[in-house]
């Protein structure tokens, strides 16, 4: 599929304004919508329920192979829902580092 | 052999929209629209069309629902008139925006206020701008040809746009007229069945319908301005397939005794036949009056029209639909933008006349072609007037 | 019959949560928005293949803004009133074009998607009608209770006493000046097989309830209460708590209408109101007297619910019981 950008010329645009490549969002880094505070998941406590994957709206959450869930950077909105939910208090929003 | 019978006009339609072998109908009924939404959703109920009839509760969902059928790739179809073509208007722009073919018979009715169910033009000329193909046709074989060329030209995929097919409601919806329905088989050469470009289809997901930004509207805006403007090339290559399999020709502009015409009048609709019989009626009496009448409205041909008009002297353009307030009637204020740069151009008297029905005679188009006449040696400097108004 | 549609359905468990997801990261909803993790719940839920329709409204502003979608399945949006409509075109398209054996006959789900303004306002005719018409289709309301995406407007339903900027809490006026409009009996009315409320922070049902909607043949109709902290003025991290105290203090009860027998989930224990209402600053103007107000009602539409589910029960039991 080939990439498209917002400011192609008028013959390349594609017909009816439709977006041929599905899920291509993942390229926007919402991320950086974060002021700087972050979940951090004590995995000492985490009882793998996976109420943090289920409750987040950016999906930044990756199961990983060993059960326990990866945060994902690129895409948490730093809203706190995970930390506010989860059953054993193992998530903390923290101060994020520049 | 195709058959050639007498029927109404309404019924030939739908006849023409089974031999298409539509997908989906989506319609609401309206006067004068009905008869084709019963007697298709009679066929379907015989069995004698398979296709899915969604008798939806409005006509907004009527082509909303041939939108969203047209988009996983069915061959859409739905019909209205005046209120219902109001109605809408919202989707129009989007049908024709999300480049996705459809066809829609428009049976040409007043729109309100006052109510009123018989003929003109308003409510097609209020959609003058939504990007669709704009059709005219004169006569119920037409009516017939038109609707099977749709489709054919809204789905050629350097087209991709909707296509409104025009007839006038009662007085060409509701008649009696010999009409040839073509055999399933020629139709079928004709025209295939449908093969989508980019449709919804899960195992390959795109997205229609995008929010878009001013950084790329005015692209898209361009897109089917083009398209639209290049559906006109695509028009005449249907056509001339047309002529081949069925032997009837069409133009965008057709010309009727305009050899040696001063006067033109030009028409769009069912009522250049009667303009016709006025022509030879002039002609008869030694007047040298042609009549051109306009089949393809939207995109305007303008190269056609200007070739058709160039040795007039004067034009008497009869407008079926008003622009108060404006500099006339959609047909006048495009003809005169067609002509406005040309160099000895013809004058142009613009005539308003048969709003909500009311009768146009033979008598008419005289009274309009000497009125034409007299304005031209005076020079009269006439925005337009309209015929028939009674002053006491 | 439902019974007949089911018989493949096996319950979520946390375990067995479907991985995929149709709606993907990187779209641009506030920050901790209830409505786009209601949404991402139930498209996961009903799963490929589906083909997705929005109205216009929060949820396809934030998932379409050209050159990207979040939209890992195919999506349509053509204008806001008409979703119902236009999934009622996308769902004939799809019966007729496999009849005539066009495509391969399979099952594709149609998921309409619409807030609260695009379903009991603007969108309430087209919604109607395509219930009526018994469309094989899912209609999911994700309902944030205002008119959030153009700027936090009311609607119908907005519930009595919430501020928004067209009902607005002011000196001659206590907000929102009506009840919220009771969408799951209108549509229930409708007599469509399956009717059900759902609330993100149950999540199990909530998923239990779209798998079914989607299995179910013929119209079916999700009512999801989806908190929004931009538009009811709440911290960002509260978006799963609100929506768990709008079912435990019996303000949204969740429930099902399985072919016109009602079946209530119902709480062990009840809070009061006011548990709620003073999570949200839309609320914060409330008096003693207006909150009790709201208790009342609210006691008093619990309890016709409960009768509902009485007496349809009684009524499929009467159905059911064999011939003396």
């Amino acid at each position: 599929m080939s990439k498209v950008d917002a400011l192609h010329p008028w013959k390349e645009a594609p017909l009816g304004c439709v977006i041929e490549e599905a899920g291509n969002s993942r390229k926007f880094k919402t991320g950086d919508w974060r002021s700087k505070i972050r979940p951090v998941t004590d995995q000492e406590k985490c009882i793998k329920c996976g109420m943090c994957w289920i409750f987040c709206p950016e999906m930044a959450y990756n199961l990983r192979a060993d059960g326990f869930y990866d945060w994902i950077s690129e895409y948490c909105k730093g809203c706190g829902i995970c930390a506010k939910e989860c059953p054993k208090e193992a998530i903390q929003m923290i101060a994020e580092e520049e | 052999m195709a058959s050639r019978k007498g029927m109404e006009v309404s019924i030939a339609v739908s006849e023409a929209v089974k031999l298409a072998n539509v997908d989906v109908i989506s319609a609401y009924p309206i006067t004068p629209q009905t008869h084709i939404v019963e007697h298709l959703s009679e066929l379907v109920a015989d069995g004698e069309l398979t296709a899915a009839f969604v008798p939806v509760e409005s006509e907004h969902s009527a082509l909303s629902a041939a939108v969203g059928a047209a988009a996983v790739g069915a061959r859409a179809y739905t019909a209205t008139a005046s209120q219902g073509l109001a109605l809408m208007h919202e989707i129009m722009f989007i049908a024709s925006g999300l480049r996705l073919p459809m066809v829609m018979t428009v049976v040409n009715r007043a729109l309100s206020t006052p109510i009123n169910i018989w003929n003109d033009l308003s409510d097609i000329m209020a959609e003058r701008d939504t990007g669709w193909i704009q059709l005219f046709a004169i006569n119920g074989q037409e009516a017939v040809d038109l609707t099977l060329q749709a489709f054919k030209l809204a789905e050629d995929p350097r087209v991709l746009l909707p296509v409104a097919v025009n007839l006038d409601g009662f007085v060409l919806s509701h008649v009696i007229e010999p009409v040839e329905i073509p055999d399933q088989e020629m139709v079928d050469r004709f025209l295939p069945p449908y093969k989508p470009g980019i449709r919804l289809d899960p195992d390959n997901p795109v997205s229609m319908g995008a929010f878009g930004s001013p950084e790329v509207f005015t692209e898209i805006k361009k897109q089917i301005d083009e398209a639209l403007i290049g559906s006109q090339k695509v028009a005449a290559e249907v056509w001339k397939d047309f002529g081949a399999i069925f032997g009837r020709t069409y133009k965008p502009v057709e010309s009727y005794k305009t050899k040696g015409a001063e006067t033109l009048l030009v028409t769009m609709g069912s009522i250049s036949e009667t303009a016709m019989s006025a022509v030879d009626l002039m002609r008869e009496k030694g007047q040298k009056v042609g009549l051109i009448h306009i089949r393809l409205w939207r995109p305007f041909p303008f190269k056609e029209f200007f070739q058709a008009v160039k040795e007039a002297k004067v034009l008497a353009v009869v407008d079926r639909a008003l622009v108060p307030g404006g500099a006339g009637g959609p047909v006048g204020l495009e003809v005169k933008a067609a002509l406005f740069d040309k160099p000895g151009r013809p004058y142009v008297a613009e005539f308003i006349a048969g709003l909500g029905g009311r009768d146009l005679t033979v008598e008419i188009f005289m009274e309009m072609v000497t009125k034409a006449n007299r304005y031209a040696q005076t020079q009269k400097e006439l925005r337009y007037e309209m015929i028939g108004v009674r002053e006491k | 019959m439902i019974a007949e549609d089911l018989k493949e359905f096996k319950k979520f468990t946390p375990k067995t949560l479907p991985q995929e997801e149709p709606l993907v990261y990187g779209h641009r909803a506030c920050q901790g928005c209830g409505e786009v993790l209601a949404l991402r719940m139930v498209a996961k839920a009903i799963g490929s293949p589906m083909i997705a329709v929005s109205a216009t409204g929060c949820m396809e502003i934030i998932s379409s803004p050209y050159p990207q979608t979040a939209w890992a399945v195919p999506w349509i949006h053509v204008a806001f009133e008409n979703a119902a409509a236009v999934a009622s075109g996308v769902e004939a398209g799809l019966k007729a074009l496999m009849t005539k054996g066009r495509i391969p006959e399979k099952k594709i789900s149609v998921v309409a998607f619409a807030g609260d303004g695009g379903t009991a306002d603007i969108g309430f005719q087209a919604l109607s009608g395509a219930l009526e018409r018994g469309h094989d289709f899912v209609y999911v309301c994700l309902d944030n209770e205002a008119y959030m995406n153009t700027g936090i407007q009311r609607s119908s339903s907005t519930p009595f006493g919430a501020t928004t900027t067209t009902s607005p809490a002011g000196k001659l006026s206590p907000g929102q000046r009506t009840w919220k409009k009771n969408l799951p009996a209108i549509m229930a009315a409708h007599n469509i097989p399956y009717v059900a409320t759902a609330s993100p922070a149950y999540y199990l049902d909530l998923m239990n309830k779209a798998k079914k909607a989607a299995l179910i043949k013929g119209p079916a109709f999700l009512h999801v209460y989806s908190p929004c902290p931009t538009g009811w003025r709440h911290g960002t991290d509260l978006a799963i708590e609100v929506s768990r105290l709008v079912v435990e203090t019996n303000i949204f009860p969740l429930f099902e209408v399985i072919e016109g027998k009602y079946v209530v989930r119902k709480n062990t224990k009840v809070k009061p109101v006011e548990e709620y209402l003073k999570t949200q600053r839309r609320f914060s103007h409330l008096t003693p007297e207006l909150i009790q107000t709201i208790q009342k009602r609210v006691d008093a539409e619990y309890e016709r619910l409960l009768k509902m589910e009485a007496s349809t029960q009684e009524a499929e039991k009467k159905e059911e019981a064999p011939k003396e």
